[in-house]
């Protein structure tokens, strides 16, 4: 297939990319932007491993074209850390060790960050809801429960913040 | 010494925020130049002699460097020095669907997929076995030929007067147990890159770099050298982060040797990802396991003998399966003292994916069948089920009756604490129909104590270097998987040298920088590499506080290190170092801080001069003071399991026997829709005996993570 030049934006940065039209998003970013935050665990949206947020809302890269993201503003974990430091829910899934070997953290991190951009202060219940898609096989989940309370408490205190460099 | 400082605290794996930010790399996250990449052409039959290969229209298309096929590296290996069964690319003949046959590298994905297509193999399909039981009677059309009966490996052990217990006996069950096949699912597909350095003295192809997503980066540099004929120092193998094991990356997975010989033929770097459906192939996984059980009990809950008959469905190659054979006898023998034991077990070939190790290796469904089987007896006697397991615990120090040398033993505690826990006493029996409480007890080794390839060499070393910036360099061969390794190092050797975390680099499970490690598998790398980084810390120590105690005035044993300072033992109750913070510490490195090496050395001995002996060193000065004095501050340990802790003399022996077992007690509370057989766990306490927890955080997850990969297996 020919390429086409494509104009993405990802992490609030314009890159145009030659590529097939059949490229899917996680390739793109994964291969063509070095953006290898975003894991390949099962190439047919089972895992969230992929998991980024296409204009806020979280999307399997995995099942999802490139082309089909021009125009629209295109999250990854990578643009997840505030000013070089690790943002609140970044440093709290390491705190509580809501990551162990870490391939699954990118993708949970994208969704919970959506979950707490629409719901500040979820329930148990919708905490789990939102994190149904997306498969760890290291913690038992119960760690990330912990770790999202904890970063919705440092996010309110602001807490000398855990995420703000500036102090 | 108990008051740690860094030892027991609740801390942040050291590559946490490589994880969280993405920016941390797997193997599949590494481009080189000139990278290739690779992909698998497999069997779509279970057993079948390959009649020919022909792989030139695939090589005619446009993009396709190389095809690989057997003929390209036909030695064989395996895991384990018994069973060098495997060829990375079938020779003659597949055994399961998935078998590797040729290996395409090309300039991308696309393109190897498409050449996969053109790649034309002729098969004389044979007749396949796929129930392990019937696969026993095989005569003809054997998974291999030197395998009669399709039987990888028996072995029949009597430990004591089996039939004298069960005369002896007031009560005997007998039953079969049946556990599924379990593939451990990490989330990251297998990765691995090899790449060919040009030797700058002949300009050829020279020495081999491989980036592996593996637990055992010391076995692939070996198979690899076993495989492609060059020597292990010619061998480089790195891992980088690896996202998840529990064991189906502790041995030698065939993209790891295919991606060399591909690179090697393609004289190109080559990467090789499996997709998920690949993974399930390649597989290593628990066996599904046929047991057949008889325990005898007397009627105040003793056990007076236990017979098993386990039968493990091995897949079509051996891995590991003649040690997960072994461990499902061995640790049968030793979580209870059973004097009385009869093993017959039997690891046999099927055409189906090989099964390998995975968390609990081997041990997982004899102990199963085990605890089921105590349920039912006590029940019978009429006895509490938590109740007998008490009346049959081992009295430590003690060695079992198949040999295996317990020193601690932990399981009363967790039983007590399960038992309170989840109000045991009060509940069980009372949660209405269809609802209840179960309890079940478990051991494990804290590492093998024979290495695969019995040697006597130690099975972890670790080095330390220590630089006049203060900055600690630890080396360990040990692999993080995300199970802590690294951070356990760096705890380990900065609680020792009481120095910081923030000091402490690790570099890990390089074969060119680090020190030889086993591998991480059967649960050794905090027991082992964590004692051998101790030693190579202490080693160091000791260093700095001879350097130190000359400065001082005082003996070597008279110094106490901690909070990034050394300071006389005498002041260490008044110490601000201890009290206040480490504001010594802070007040002493500002002394230091902000000047390069030999204005620091100038300025401090200039202090040092002013002042002339002093109760306390920052730890930048004591090393500063040490380098003068050696020259040089490295130290390196190691740590080999005692000769006594390797068990017993009879065949099979080796595997089983551990330095230390630890050992869990667990609790459940299940109902089950009596309608539709749905099972809901509500909760689950589980007690381990780990000894020191070094780190809480990781400990726990060790612990959650495992009861719900166990709930997968239970409820699926």
């Amino acid at each position: 297939m020919k390429k086409q030049l494509i104009e993405l934006r990802v992490n609030g940065r314009r890159h145009e990319l030659a590529l097939e039209p059949s490229t899917l998003l996680l390739d793109a970013l994964r291969l063509d932007l070095q953006l290898t935050g975003s894991k390949r665990g099962c190439e047919d949206s089972s895992c969230g491993s992929c998991t980024v947020q296409v204009d806020g809302i979280p999307m399997l890269s995995c099942t999802i074209l490139a082309a089909s993201c021009e125009g629209q503003e295109i999250t990854t974990i990578e643009g997840v850390s505030e000013h070089g430091s690790l943002a609140a829910i970044q440093k709290a899934y390491g705190d509580w060790g809501g990551a162990q070997c870490g391939f699954c953290t990118p993708g949970f991190i994208m969704t919970v960050k959506h979950l707490l951009a629409v719901n500040p202060e979820p329930t148990d219940e919708e905490i789990r809801s939102a994190l149904s898609g997306n498969l760890c096989r290291c913690t038992g989940y119960n760690q990330m429960y912990q770790a999202i309370k904890a970063a919705i408490v440092a996010e309110q205190k602001g807490v000398e913040s855990l995420s703000s460099p500036v102090r | 010494m108990t008051d740690f400082s860094i030892i027991g605290k609740r801390i942040a794996m050291v590559d946490a925020a490589g994880k969280t930010t993405g920016a941390g790399k797997y193997t599949d996250d590494l481009c080189v130049p000139g990278m290739l990449v690779g992909r698998i052409l497999h069997s779509p039959y279970p057993h079948a002699q390959i009649k020919s290969i022909d792989t030139s229209r695939a090589e005619k298309l446009e993009g396709v460097v190389a095809v690989a096929i057997g003929k390209d590296a036909p030695n064989t290996y395996g895991i384990l020095p018994v069973g060098h069964d495997e060829h990375a690319l079938a020779l003659d003949k597949v055994r399961y669907v998935g078998d590797n046959v040729a290996c395409v590298a090309a300039v991308d994905e696309a393109t190897a997929d498409r050449a996969l297509e053109l790649i034309e193999v002729e098969y004389e399909v044979l007749p396949a076995y796929f129930d392990p039981e019937e696969s026993m009677r095989a005569e003809t059309d054997l998974i291999h030929d030197n395998k009669p009966h399709n039987l990888e490996k028996d072995y029949h052990h009597v430990f004591g007067d089996p039939e004298k217990g069960f005369a002896d006996a007031d009560c005997v069950a007998e039953a079969r147990f049946i556990a599924g096949e379990v593939t451990h699912a990490a989330m990251e597909p297998h990765s691995t890159l090899a790449s060919f350095e040009i030797d700058s003295q002949t300009g050829k192809p020279g020495r081999l770099i491989v980036w592996s997503s593996t637990q055992v980066p010391y076995y692939l540099q070996h198979k690899l050298s076993l495989v492609l004929e060059m020597p292990m120092a010619q061998i480089r193998v790195i891992k980088p982060l690896v996202g998840g094991g529990f064991g189906g990356k502790s041995e030698v997975i065939p993209l790891e040797i295919i991606a060399a010989i591909a690179a090697r033929k393609a004289r190109a770097p080559v990467k090789i990802t499996y997709t998920r459906e690949e993974v399930f192939w390649a597989h290593r996984g628990r066996p599904r396991t046929l047991i057949d059980l008889k325990t005898g009990v007397r009627k105040d809950g003793s056990i007076t003998a236990v017979k098993a008959r386990v039968v493990q469905d091995g897949g079509a190659y051996c891995s590991y399966g003649v040690v997960t054979i072994l461990y499902s006898g061995a640790l049968l023998g030793a979580l209870y003292d059973i004097p009385n034991i009869q093993y017959d077990g039997y690891r046999v070939l099927t055409n189906k994916p090989a099964c390998g190790a995975m968390r609990g290796h081997g041990t997982v469904n004899v102990r199963f069948a085990f605890e089921s089987q105590l349920d039912e007896l006590a029940a019978r006697i009429n006895l509490d089920p938590a109740e007998i397991r008490r009346r049959n615990l081992l009295q430590p120090p003690c060695v079992t009756v198949n040999g295996l040398r317990v020193q601690s033993y932990g399981l009363p505690e967790c039983i007590e604490k399960t038992v309170e826990r989840s109000g045991w006493k009060d509940r069980k029996g009372k949660l209405g129909k269809g609802r209840g409480l179960g309890i079940a007890c478990s051991h494990y080794v804290s590492g093998a104590a024979n290495s695969i390839i019995r040697s006597d060499m130690p099975h972890s070393t670790v080095n330390i270097k220590i630089d006049r910036d203060g900055g600690v360099v630890v080396y360990t061969g040990a692999s993080e998987i995300g199970q802590g390794s690294d951070t356990m190092t760096a705890q380990v050797a900065a609680e020792t040298l009481g120095c910081s975390l923030g000091r402490i680099r690790i570099v890990a499970a390089d074969t060119d920088l680090t020190p030889i490690d086993i591998g991480s598998y059967s649960s050794r790398v905090t027991f082992m590499a964590g004692n051998a980084t101790l030693r190579a810390a202490a080693e160091v120590k000791k260093q700095i506080a001879s350097a130190a105690a000359r400065k001082m005035g005082c003996g070597a044993d008279e110094l106490v290190f901690r909070d990034d300072a050394v300071f006389r033992k005498s002041l260490a109750g008044e110490s601000p170092a201890t009290t206040q913070d480490g504001r010594v510490a802070q007040q002493l490195a500002s002394v230091s801080g902000h000047v390069d090496g030999q204005i620091l050395r100038g300025s401090l001995q200039q202090k040092r001069k002013d002042e002339g002996p002093k109760d306390s060193m920052s730890f930048e000065e004591a090393v500063v003071a040490a380098i003068d004095f050696h020259g040089t501050l490295t130290g390196t340990g190691s740590y080999t399991p005692p000769a006594e802790a390797r068990g017993g003399r009879h065949k099979g022996g080796g595997v089983g026997p551990s330095p230390a077992y630890s050992y869990s007690a667990q609790v459940a509370e299940v109902s089950v829709d009596e309608e539709t057989g749905e099972v809901t766990v509500h909760k689950v306490w589980a007690a381990h005996d780990c000894g020191r927890a070094l780190n809480p955080v990781s400990v726990e997850g060790q612990i959650i993570g495992s009861v719900w990969m166990g709930m997968g297996q239970a409820l699926t």
